[in-house]
Formats: structure tokens, C-alpha cells, sequence
């Protein structure tokens, strides 16, 4: 999973992991393969629940058309 | 226009295509148009000039046939023409205005190939004295924008599941953007709002909308909230207008409008991806629960640890079993084997030497290990040894007995 995959998208990969894990049929040796991809997968969605600090900014357009976003206080 | 290839001088031009354009189809170029390819020909003209369009009037008397339809006349000092409404119009009005009411009338024309009439047939008719201007630019506006499908409800877009980026238009220092700070900071604070800020006021607002909601298309987000700043219904005005409109149909991400009243709502509502009744609304909408992503999470993991462990139990079980039935085949295979050696030994027993001995019997060897049998063996004071079953013990011979 790269960062900017989607939590979304982050969360139905542990969900895929997970059903195949329980699933009867699948060797161990995969099992275990799984399990380790899922809890790398399982790290990033927490990371992405973290407690975080919401940023506000205001997106002005100068008179040449640049883009000037400044942190906005609300 | 050219007169095909063997036209009749009498029907000069007769075989040129009015407008450059083939009214019916199997024509053959060399002779006279029929009835039907004419008028066919004025239809398709007649369809072409003119759209749906607004027309004001007066109203004929509106004859209201049995099957529904209604049949009236539209006239002004200098001309009038023939109108119809079918029933799944009319039904949409409370009763047919009477005869000599000014009107507002959506119609578009059309040709009766028939009777070679022309007639405009109706959509809506609204009496001019409850129609204001703002109404009729409002029903306008709905009208173009519904020809160009952009209040079909399947135009709307689904909202993204997980937004990283927000574009908010609004104005910079309203309660509104506040309170859509507030509700991101308490659901999702990963989240970064973009503002762009738009005056929702005055005779400056709809060219700021315009421009914020051209900005919104340069800017890296997956959704956008066009937010209003509060303000009386007059103020809202520039989001009924079509320039507007068309603009939020243009952003390139999912949009919700909060700038409506519950009651009374803005074209843009009807635009927009989705439609809230407040900015605080919007951004509940538009954004998952934090606290309820964090269960999930903690649910997937749990189920990701157990059923490892289930896995391996079973993987363990599974070898054990395996263990028992390996173990049972081997002795299943030792066993005949095992029975032949216990047979091979009872009979090599039995032959041993040493039964014999256990019976009784002794044997006599000289001192060169030879077996005694006979008496010329055995001469008076020959040495021998006597093997008997639990030893040997040392003899001498005294002669036959």
C-alpha cells in the first residue's frame, strides 16, 4: 500500500486479508504471507486515524494567475 | 439550388434540396416532390428555427377535450397561431386560464403533416400578472438547464468515501466556514480545507462565484461544499443564476451546495452532486467519523490476529493427525514381519541343540572339540568334556560299560 492509497481502499485490502485468512482453504504458508502483509496494512490504517491537527488554509489568485494558499486561522 | 440531372424545365429548381438537406429519404433527384416531402421538408425547417422557447401573449378560449388535451390560440395585435397542450402537460395545471389572459407560454412549434398546419405546442402556461420577472428568469433558467440534462438525478456523482482534500467556496470570515471547521476538527481532522473565498452579496457575487469555482478546478481535491455565508432570500439570488449553475456542473470533483433553505431551494441545490440544508450539514456529509473508522480498524485487527491463530490451530491439529496415521501404517506394516520372526524363532528353538540337552540328553566332545559317538571314541581313559544343559564338566572314560 503506498501513502497515497485511500483509507477507504487501505481498509478493504485488511478486509480481503482478513476473510482470506479465515477462509479454511488457504495453506499455511500463504496464511502466513497474509498475516504479515496484514499487519503492515493494519499500520498504515492506524496511522491514518492518528489524532491530527486539521489545517485550514485560504487559496488566493494573484494578479499574474499564481496560486498563494496561506494557513487560515478559523 | 441546382435542378438534378434530367430535370423538367417546368419544375425548374424542383429537384434542389431545400436548405441542403434531404426531407425524405428514396426521393429520386429527377421529378416532383410529393405532398408528403414538402410539407416533411417545412417540418424538419420549422423544427430546426426555433426550440422550447418562451412566448407571451394573449390566450383564445382553451377548448378542453374530453381526452384531456387542451386546443387554444395565442395571439398578440399582429399575429396569432394555433397552440396545444396534451393531457400529460395540462394535467400539471390546476384549471385552463380563461380567454383573454395575458400569458407566459413554454411551447415549441411544430408542423401537423396531415392537415399542413403549423401549431406550437405547449409545455406550461403561466398568466403574465402572478409571473414576475425573477420567476421567469428562474423558470428560464430551470428549462435550459433541464434540456441540457444537468438536473437529471443521474448526473449526480457519489461522494468520495475518504476525503483528503476539501475545496470550500465560501466567504472567508463567515459562521459558516467556522462551523465547517468545527465539524471536521471533531470527525475527521486529517482533513485539509481549502478556502476560496466568493462574495455571496451584491453585484459582485456571481462574477466572484464564477471565478472561485474556476479556482476550485485548478486545486488538487476530491470534493468541493459550496457554502453560503447566511443572508435573506434576495441574497441568494445569484445562486439560481445559470451562469452559476453551469459552473458548478463544471467542477470537476463532486460538489454539495449548503447555500439553500429547506424550504425554498436554489437551482444550484438541484445542480449539485448533493444538496444540505446548512454548511454544518454539508461537511457531516462529506466527511467519515473518525471514532468510527478507529472501531473498524480495531475490529479488522482483532479478526486479523484470530485468524491467524485459527489457521495454526488448525495447521497443528492437522499434523497431529497426521502423526497417528503415519504411526498406525508403519505398525501395520511391521506387524507381519514381526509374526514371521516370532515364527522363524519358535522353530529355530526347537531345533536349538540346547532343547535337546534340557530334555536330558548330554553330549561328549575330545579335547579337539570333535563329538564323541562311538565307543572306539570313547577307549579306556580317553579325556573328554560332557556338555549338559546348564554346563560342561571334565571326564574320563573307564571303558565300555
Amino acid at each position: 500500500m503506498t501513502d497515497a492509497a485511500p483509507l477507504h481502499a487501505v481498509l478493504r485490502r485488511l478486509e480481503e486479508i482478513v476473510r482470506a485468512l479465515e477462509a479454511e482453504d488457504t495453506d499455511l504458508d500463504r496464511a502466513l504471507a497474509l498475516f504479515e502483509e496484514g499487519v503492515a496494512v493494519l499500520r498504515e490504517a492506524r496511522a491514518r486515524v492518528q489524532d491530527a491537527e486539521l489545517r485550514v488554509q485560504h487559496v488566493l489568485e494573484d494578479a499574474e494567475g499564481e496560486l498563494r494558499i496561506t494557513d487560515l486561522d478559523v | 439550388m441546382t435542378p438534378g440531372p434530367g430535370g423538367d424545365d417546368l419544375f425548374g429548381g424542383a429537384g434542389g434540396d431545400p436548405a441542403g438537406e434531404r426531407p425524405a429519404a428514396g426521393r429520386a433527384a429527377d421529378r416532383a416532390w410529393t405532398v408528403s416531402e414538402a410539407v416533411g421538408a417545412v417540418r424538419t425547417g420549422v423544427r430546426r428555427a426555433l426550440g422550447q422557447v418562451w412566448i407571451t401573449g394573449e390566450l383564445g378560449e382553451v377548448k378542453v377535450h374530453r381526452s384531456g388535451h387542451w386546443y387554444f390560440t395565442l395571439r398578440d395585435a399582429d399575429a396569432q397561431i394555433r397552440c396545444v397542450m396534451w393531457k400529460a402537460n395540462a394535467s400539471r395545471h390546476r384549471r385552463a386560464p380563461a380567454a383573454g389572459t395575458e400569458v407566459y407560454l413554454l411551447a415549441r412549434p411544430d408542423v401537423w403533416t396531415d392537415r399542413g398546419e403549423l401549431q406550437f405546442t405547449a409545455v406550461k402556461v403561466l398568466p403574465t400578472a402572478g409571473v414576475g420577472a425573477r420567476q421567469l428568469e428562474l423558470l428560464r433558467t430551470r428549462e435550459a438547464l433541464t434540456r441540457d440534462g444537468l438536473l437529471d438525478p443521474g448526473r449526480r456523482r457519489p461522494l468520495p468515501p475518504d476525503p483528503a482534500v476539501i475545496a470550500i467556496v465560501s466567504s472567508v470570515d463567515g459562521a459558516a466556514l467556522r462551523d465547517m471547521a468545527a465539524v471536521a476538527r471533531r470527525r475527521w481532522p486529517a482533513v485539509r480545507l481549502l478556502v476560496v473565498g466568493a462574495t455571496v452579496q451584491g453585484d459582485a457575487a456571481e462574477r466572484t462565484l464564477l471565478q472561485a469555482l474556476a479556482l476550485v478546478n485548478r486545486l488538487p481535491v476530491d470534493l468541493c461544499i459550496l457554502g453560503r455565508g447566511g443572508g435573506a432570500r434576495e441574497d441568494l439570488a445569484v445562486f439560481d443564476r445559470e451562469a452559476v449553475c453551469r459552473a458548478v456542473a463544471a467542477v470537476r470533483v463532486p460538489v454539495i451546495s449548503a447555500v439553500g433553505h429547506e424550504t425554498d431551494r436554489c437551482l444550484v441545490d438541484l445542480v449539485a452532486d448533493l444538496s444540505a440544508s446548512t454548511p454544518t450539514a454539508a461537511m457531516e456529509q462529506a466527511l467519515p467519523d473518525v471514532a468510527e473508522r478507529r472501531h473498524r480498524i480495531g475490529a479488522l485487527g482483532e479478526r486479523l490476529a484470530g485468524g491467524l491463530r485459527r489457521r495454526t490451530a488448525l495447521v497443528t491439529e492437522r499434523l497431529f493427525r497426521a502423526d497417528d496415521r503415519l504411526r498406525h501404517a508403519i505398525e501395520r506394516r511391521l506387524a507381519r514381519p514381526r509374526d514371521q520372526v516370532a515364527g522363524l524363532g519358535a522353530r529355530l528353538d526347537a531345533l536349538s541343540p540346547l532343547r535337546v540337552l534340557e530334555r536330558g540328553y548330554s553330549v561328549a566332545r575330545g579335547p579337539d572339540g570333535r563329538v564323541l559317538r562311538r565307543l572306539a571314541d570313547l577307549g579306556p581313559g580317553t579325556r573328554f568334556r560332557l556338555r549338559v544343559a546348564d554346563g560342561e564338566v571334565k571326564a574320563t572314560s573307564e571303558g565300555p560299560a
